[in-house]
């Protein structure tokens, strides 16, 4: 008797010297006693270290199978590309110079003196080659290798029906890369310094496929190099020292943690154990936006929301109807009131912020419509008396879960019902059952959004001809289509840019699709952290950051 | 014992058998896809995923390759990761997972059980009152809500921990309380009650007639035999908090394994899915057996034989 008593007691004690004494924090612990690199003795060199959140455990940090923000953030920090954008968002020199192209198609770029990776090896036109082949080799299954599909022989033998030999890269030598492309492309200098363009060290890659997958076997070739990863706990890029530019880069170390909270990251921005924060909760975003504090930025964005209208389902097939439902919308309540992050209403589909002939593309665009409730009652009317309808039937909003998708379709539903009398349900499923459901035509109206791919307007403008597999609004257009296909052809920026204008008036004249908003990239960054900027098509970059350390204190 | 052991043992791998073919079957029925083509992706990318992940093979070759893999250990990769393979996952997770657990299951038993002997020493009087609307909130307030207020307190307000990820002891404090409300309450709530029904019974009046002490019966008697409907759920509740939770782990951004699942489920990702499926079977398995051996270490009336009987 007595002696079980104490051996219950016994355990119990034991088991709490296991939990103590087992180390479940990761392997090292280097983090807090590394203290400071390089103090020369005269004074202390105290390291500059900027904290962020990463949101996700990154699934590939190898540019060739890399495919979504949670791997590309820290790869625009540890790679660059053939070339590469300043913080105006102007396309200069990386590890090559900048080539000229007289028909799009053939461009020769040449790999610039002493650029080297981050273990000492030359960085050699054949890494890029090598790279390039080896996101598009069907056996690597890579998500993203059309981003790759520009190059000549590229898709067919990403598809297997073509070899390596026919892709259109080829290193003359160490320095010199030959490019051919399957047609002109007006915007490949911006494709090649987005990261399935970038190098990865041949050597490397041969002798350990799995290099990515660890810190300690880690090679890249930009400003920072991935000095330890614990896996979904944090990742830690150091600065690095064989990077050309290195005299331009400031900070010592940037902290990944790895949190999927954006409240709680949110509270460890407010705490001070983050020095930015990005993406921010939607109340706070709100908040922020009415607000002047210092620390708030926010800024343009590539990216659309909007809603499909199935034009194969009666009576959305008839124009009237569908210009009836965008009118009646009021995007500037859903903006300011319901979404709450500084977006801009749409009033077209390409979003501000990227680069017309003359000054910004969406600009020049302006407003390709306009709201107006009385406008869209007699418009409403006139579609279904056309459709021989007296009234239109009750349909339902599809959107995937989410708190932010249905207080946007809730406020869409409560105007439609309002201005035209309209029945409206709501419908949300998982994201891949809705992808399925548009994919099939089974439903009405469907939110989606849209992010672009590179900074030209026809990352947006292709997703509507009749060919293309996003077009789940289903409309079909001739003279889209036609228009489109001209601007796809020509090197001539007047013509390309004219023939997208002209294209996208006639889908906002047609309206399958109903734009709401721009979105844009509100984040915090400390008062003592300088130089981050936000180009339109990139998280937050701190390549060039400073972080004054006496404000800090 | 040994038959004992055996026998379970083959019951456990026929309950996981039938897990993983009910799990496959489940699975492959709900609309969605891995790799849904969202966007712009091409037929030929879609299909190398496809034949990359042995996706295009038909369903019962998948099944048997499958079944086979796991008799090896082997849960395959995930699709959503190049990096982190299913093993992996678990094998950096569940030593975060258990970690947490075990830290809010000793708060959860340790003041569970105390505030339910008080609860039932002292009934309806404030004493009782008082451990059961904490064991009310626990069982009521949802975790999250929990988590948020303790980390906008003790960590946001008052600085005496840190928010929020994993790097040493002081990290593991806010999650572990925020974990062990729930079990706390539960176990609080049925010690109570155990304890209630024991302290009526006859022999703990002949023990008080024998004239022991008021302190000797409580401890001797009445706890020891009101243990055993805890001890029943204890195993069930291990299981749980073990194997991590979605949402606190979410909040706080543990490592763990709490997120696999349902992460699984959202992403269509078969091989996380099952494995993790797989996983927590066998660990509830086992929990569930070692709680059968515990039961004749406490009562000895008990006893662990055959089957047959």
């Amino acid at each position: 008797m007595k002696r079980n008593k104490y051996s219950l007691f016994a355990l119990v004690l034991a088991l709490m010297v296991v939990i103590s004494g087992c180390n479940s924090f990761g392997a090292s612990e280097k983090t807090t006693t590394k203290g400071s690199g390089k103090s020369d003795g005269k004074k202390e060199v105290v390291e500059k270290v900027l904290n962020l959140n990463n949101s996700s455990e990154p699934g590939s940090l190898h540019p060739g199978t890399a495919q979504g923000t949670h791997d590309s953030w820290i790869l625009e920090h540890a790679f660059e590309g053939l070339t590469k954008k300043t913080p105006e968002g102007e396309i200069i020199d990386g590890m090559a110079s900048v080539p000229t192209s007289d028909d799009g198609i053939n461009w020769t770029f040449k790999i610039k003196k002493d650029m080297k990776w981050s273990n000492g090896d030359p960085v050699t036109a054949h890494d890029f080659e090598f790279a390039w082949k080896y996101a598009l080799a069907p056996e690597t299954a890579s998500d993203y290798a059309y981003q790759l599909f520009y190059l000549e022989g590229a898709e067919a033998y990403n598809g297997g029906e073509g070899t390596a030999d026919q892709v259109g890269v080829k290193a003359k030598d160490d320095v010199t890369l030959e490019v051919k492309l399957a047609q002109a492309t007006p915007y490949f200098l911006d494709l090649t310094s987005f990261y399935t363009y970038y190098p990865i060290n041949k050597k490397i890659q041969e002798e350990n496929p799995k290099w990515f997958t660890e810190a300690t076997s880690y090679v890249s070739n930009g400003p920072f190099k991935l000095t330890e990863w614990k896996h979904k706990e944090s990742v830690k890029l150091e600065k690095n020292e064989n990077y050309y530019e290195k005299d331009k880069i400031n900070l010592d170390v940037v902290n990944f943690i790895i949190l999927e909270d954006e409240n709680t990251a949110w509270q460890m921005y407010k705490s001070g154990e983050l020095d930015l924060a990005y993406p921010l909760p939607q109340d706070v975003q709100g908040q922020l936006a009415q607000s002047d504090d210092k620390e708030f930025h926010n800024g343009p964005d590539l990216s659309v929301y909007y809603y499909n209208l199935n034009n194969d389902v009666k009576p959305f097939n008839n124009v009237k109807v569908r210009r009836a439902l965008s009118m009646a919308i009021d995007r500037k309540t859903i903006t300011e009131n319901v979404a709450q992050g500084g977006q801009q209403p749409a009033y077209s589909v390409v979003p501000p912020g990227i680069p017309d002939v003359n000054g910004d593309y969406q600009e020049n665009t302006g407003d390709l419509f306009s709201e107006g409730i009385e406008e869209a009652k007699k418009l409403l009317a006139e579609g279904l008396a056309e459709e021989g309808m007296d009234k239109l039937p009750e349909f339902s909003i599809l959107f995937n879960t989410s708190e932010g998708h249905q207080k946007i379709a809730e406020a869409v539903q409560e105007m439609w019902r309002k201005n035209l009398g309209v029945t409206v349900t709501l419908e949300n499923t998982e994201f891949q059952v809705k992808l399925d459901r548009e994919k099939a035509g089974e439903y009405q109206v469907s939110r989606a959004g849209w992010i672009g791919d590179y900074v030209d307007p026809m990352t947006f403008m292709d997703l509507w001809t009749s060919e293309s597999a996003y077009n789940d609004a289903n409309w079909k257009n001739a003279e889209y289509d036609k228009w489109i296909a001209e601007a796809k052809q020509t090197m001539d920026q007047q013509v390309r840019m004219d023939n997208m204008h002209k294209a996208e008036k006639l889908l906002m004249d047609e309206m399958p699709i109903i734009p709401i908003y721009f979105y844009t990239k509100p984040h915090t960054v400390k008062e003592y952290v300088t130089g981050v900027y936000t180009p339109i098509n990139r998280y937050p970059q701190f390549i060039y950051a400073d972080i004054d350390m006496d404000a800090k204190e | 014992m040994l038959k004992y052991v055996l026998h379970r043992f083959m019951w456990a791998i026929i309950t996981l058998w039938a897990t993983i073919t009910i799990t496959f079957i489940i699975m492959h029925s709900i609309p969605g896809d891995p790799f849904a083509k969202e966007g712009t992706m091409p037929e030929s990318v879609y299909e190398n995923l496809q034949r990359h992940y042995n996706l295009d093979k038909p369903k019962i070759v998948q099944y048997f390759f499958y079944l086979k893999q796991v008799a090896l250990l082997d849960f395959g990769p995930s699709l959503k990761s190049k990096t982190l393979t299913v093993n992996d996952y678990i094998e950096k997770g569940f030593p975060v997972s258990f970690h947490l657990g075990a830290q809010a299951m000793i708060i959860a038993v340790f003041f569970g059980l105390i505030l339910g002997v008080i609860a039932s020493l002292y009934r309806k009087r404030w004493p009782d009152y008082t451990s059961m609307i904490i064991a009310i909130i626990g069982i009521s307030v949802p975790s999250f809500v929990l988590a948020t207020l303790l980390i906008n307190f003790l960590a946001v307000k008052w600085s005496f921990f840190p928010v929020a990820t994993w790097k040493s002891w002081s990290h593991t404090v806010l999650p572990s309380i925020a974990l062990a409300m729930m079990p706390l309450a539960y176990i609080a709530r049925l010690m109570r009650t155990s304890m209630i029904e024991v302290l009526n019974q006859d022999y703990i009046l002949t023990a008080k007639a024998k004239g022991l002490r008021k302190n000797a019966v409580i401890i001797k008697h009445a706890i020891r035999n009101a243990l055993m409907p805890v001890v029943t759920i204890l195993g069930i509740l291990t299981a749980n908090v073990v194997t991590g939770s979605f949402v606190i782990e979410h909040i706080f951004g543990i490592p763990g394994i709490g997120e696999m699942f349902v992460k699984g489920i959202m992403n269509r990702d078969y091989p996380v899915i099952l494995g993790s499926t797989v996983f927590y079977s066998a660990i509830l398995i086992f929990l569930i057996f070692i709680v059968d051996v515990v039961y004749t270490w406490i009562d000895p009336r008990i006893k662990v034989t055959g089957a047959s009987k």
